[in-house]
């Protein structure tokens, strides 16, 4: 094997298990050096299949490399090395650890060329990003991670089922586009889903994401749903169910996080919502749209981590998440405010910056197919991005009323990091063509146009208009919403607990009826034969029994001679 | 201006915050009489008329929030809700 195809995902995987072994002082260098080396072997890559291993019949492709692979797993680069910057104060090795492996793995499985491959890194990832969340330590975080693991594993199953029906059906492992058209492809399309967030299975985000550390939560934003959207739109293109579950997972997003108190919370459900016009966008299936989604997938990865970094120094240095208990810290934390609100216009796809190049892609090549119906609602959309994350995000955290709190901003690790990721978001806004290049199909689609800018900030502007018009209605209130998650948290144990225990009484009721039947009987045979003269319990003297057996044996004898 | 509003910081101060509004109503207005200069290319019917994006999205944020409100009604709860677990 050359250096040169080396799996650039193994790197960092193997890299992971360095950290503990590393002194503090050293450590710094590893994990900023790694990501580095991984972005270096990425681009390294030339196009086609490498790092090829037979496995009994078939054959594991390690690397698959071209520019829709190579695209994210830039940004996979890009955010581990952000990430660790902003988690060079993370004192919990087995969170580095974690995450260096969970990174790794998300890049094995974009750089997976079979489904074998693809499934063995997803299940790592699985198992790693647990870990991140399960590194907090306490009871919370153990049975937090542990109902997101059982939902991973839920997922993984349909996938492996999914993936073995296809085997057989197909006698191919290679991962191409695939036809909804049997079971097989049916169970992988729903084990893709239940990483993406989709309905039902969508609260395991906003369960266990805000419970992960200040850093864990970064870089948790990043892998697992966007390595979803990857193979979505490598596997599925242009599968029309999927517009149906982007525009829900899109209004869902939306509206759970309008009612959200926890500020880490409101931001899993935006994830939700991006991720929903991701969804989307794999559903229209253009090669507008399919651009759209892989240029969408890179901005977002860039903007939600800072996001997740501005909240997590809230929580750094406050130890505070609720929005009840914020406000006012502009005055004390001016940088962490300023990324926030970067953040925050990216998120809404605000002009001159990174997500206004990108999601506006995906509504141009709605608007191309004459999608009607799906164009006003992307657009409604775009609107409430700006609410629930664009404003509200920020307005409670930053402003609103004066909470007494005035912390300073975070560490120089953790400022350099959302220094360094605004001004992606910038950058990219400003110069487009730089992702544009990257993307798997030629662009000509040309975002900043004065009608589209102006558009644009009309619908933002008065969006923002109606948050301050509507703000005594928006009021935090010490609530969660209930969501999916109460199905599997509350119903469900509720109803078998209930069935068991009816199941046991009737158990237990017709036990102790057979038991009294089998007493009464019992009885009944032995009154009928506690006297001597009964037919079971006469005596019979030994004397006449050895007569009986004497005579028994003649006969045997008998019989013996005169045959 | 008496001395509570002195204390506070300059951007959250009465004076200020009327400023804010004003100069947000006055770039809100812009953008809309800039309907009348910018070139329209409708994609569909009524995404052509006049200031268009602005009523659309005032009214559907608008419609989020309540939307949201009456759900609240139905789904919050307190949020120690789960903590026996």
């Amino acid at each position: 094997m050359m250096m040169s195809d080396f799996p650039p995902g193994l790197v960092l995987i193997l890299g992971a298990f360095l950290i503990p072994i590393m002194g503090r002082k050293f450590r710094p260098i590893l994990t900023l050096g790694l990501p580095l080396v991984t972005l270096a072997l990425v681009w390294s890559l030339p196009n086609g299949s490498f790092s090829i291993f037979p496995l009994f019949d078939y054959q594991l492709v390690f690397v698959h490399s071209d520019s829709l692979s190579r695209l994210f797993a830039t940004v996979f680069s890009i955010m581990t090395f952000g990430g660790s910057l902003y988690a060079l104060k993370q004192k919990r090795v087995l969170e580095l650890v974690a995450v260096f492996v969970y990174a790794g793995s998300a890049i094995g499985v974009v750089f997976a060329g079979d489904l074998i491959t693809l499934f063995i890194f997803w299940e790592i990832m699985a198992v790693a990003s647990t870990l991140v969340v399960l590194s907090v330590g306490g009871n919370l975080s153990y049975q937090v991670s542990m109902r997101y693991f059982l939902v991973h594993v839920f997922g993984g199953t349909l996938l492996l089922v999914g993936i073995l029906a296809h085997i057989l059906d197909s006698g191919s492992t290679t991962f191409t586009a695939m036809e909804l058209d049997n079971l097989g492809s049916i169970l992988i399309l729903a084990g893709f889903l239940v990483n993406a967030a989709a309905p039902p299975l969508s609260a395991w985000l906003s369960d266990a994401y805000p419970e992960a550390s200040f850093s864990g939560a970064v870089f948790l934003s990043a892998f697992t749903t966007k390595a979803a959207v990857y193979v979505l739109l490598r596997g599925f293109p242009g599968a029309e169910v999927l517009v149906f579950i982007g525009i829900f997972m899109i209004f869902y997003g939306i509206i759970y996080a309008l009612l959200e108190n926890d500020m880490r919370r409101i931001l899993a459900y935006s994830i939700v919502n991006q991720v929903g016009f991701m969804v989307t966008g794999i559903g229209i299936g253009t090669e507008m749209a399919l651009n759209g989604v892989a240029a969408h997938a890179f901005t977002h990865i860039i903007y939600k981590a800072l996001l997740l970094m501005s909240a997590g120094a809230v929580l750094y240095m406050t130890g505070k998440r609720k929005c009840t208990d914020l406000g006012g810290l502009f005055q004390s934390m001016p940088l962490t405010t300023i990324c926030s609100i970067i953040g925050a216009l990216s998120i809404s796809s605000f002009p001159l910056t990174s997500g206004f190049i990108s999601k506006s892609m995906i509504s141009q090549a709605a608007a191309d197919d004459s999608l009607t119906t799906i164009w006003f609602l992307l657009m409604a959309a775009s609107a409430g991005v700006f609410l629930h994350a664009g404003i509200k995000f920020p307005w409670f955290v930053f402003f609103q009323k004066d909470s007494g709190l005035r912390p300073s901003d975070p560490p120089w690790s953790m400022r350099l990091a959302m220094i360094l990721f605004a001004g992606i978001c910038i950058g990219l806004g400003i110069w487009p063509e730089f992702l544009y290049s990257m993307l798997p199909y030629p662009v000509t689609y040309q975002p900043y146009t004065v009608t589209h800018v102006i558009h644009m900030l009309q619908l933002l502007l008065f969006s923002g208009f109606a948050f301050f018009l509507m703000l005594p209605l928006m009021r935090r209130t010490l609530t969660i919403t209930l969501d999916f998650d109460w199905f599997y948290r509350r119903l469900f144990p509720a109803v078998l607990q209930n069935t068991f225990s009816v199941i046991g009484r009737v158990d237990k009721a017709i036990r102790l009826a057979f038991l009294e039947k089998l007493d009464m009987g019992l009885t009944f045979i032995s009154k009928k034969n506690n006297r001597l003269s009964g037919l079971l319990s006469r005596n019979y003297p030994a004397g006449s029994m050895v007569l009986w057996v004497a005579v028994i044996l003649a006969g045997y004898l008998f019989i013996s001679f005169i045959r | 201006m008496n001395n509570e509003q002195q204390g506070k910081h300059w951007l959250v101060r009465q004076d200020t915050v009327r400023l804010l509004w004003r100069g947000g109503l006055a770039v809100l207005s812009l953008l809309v009489i800039a309907d009348f200069f910018v070139h329209a290319h409708p994609y569909f019917q009524i995404d052509g008329t006049f200031g268009f994006y602005a009523w659309f999205g005032l009214l559907v944020c608008a419609g989020m929030v309540l939307f949201a409100k009456a759900l609240g009604i139905f789904l919050k709860r307190k949020d120690t809700y789960y903590d026996d677990e």
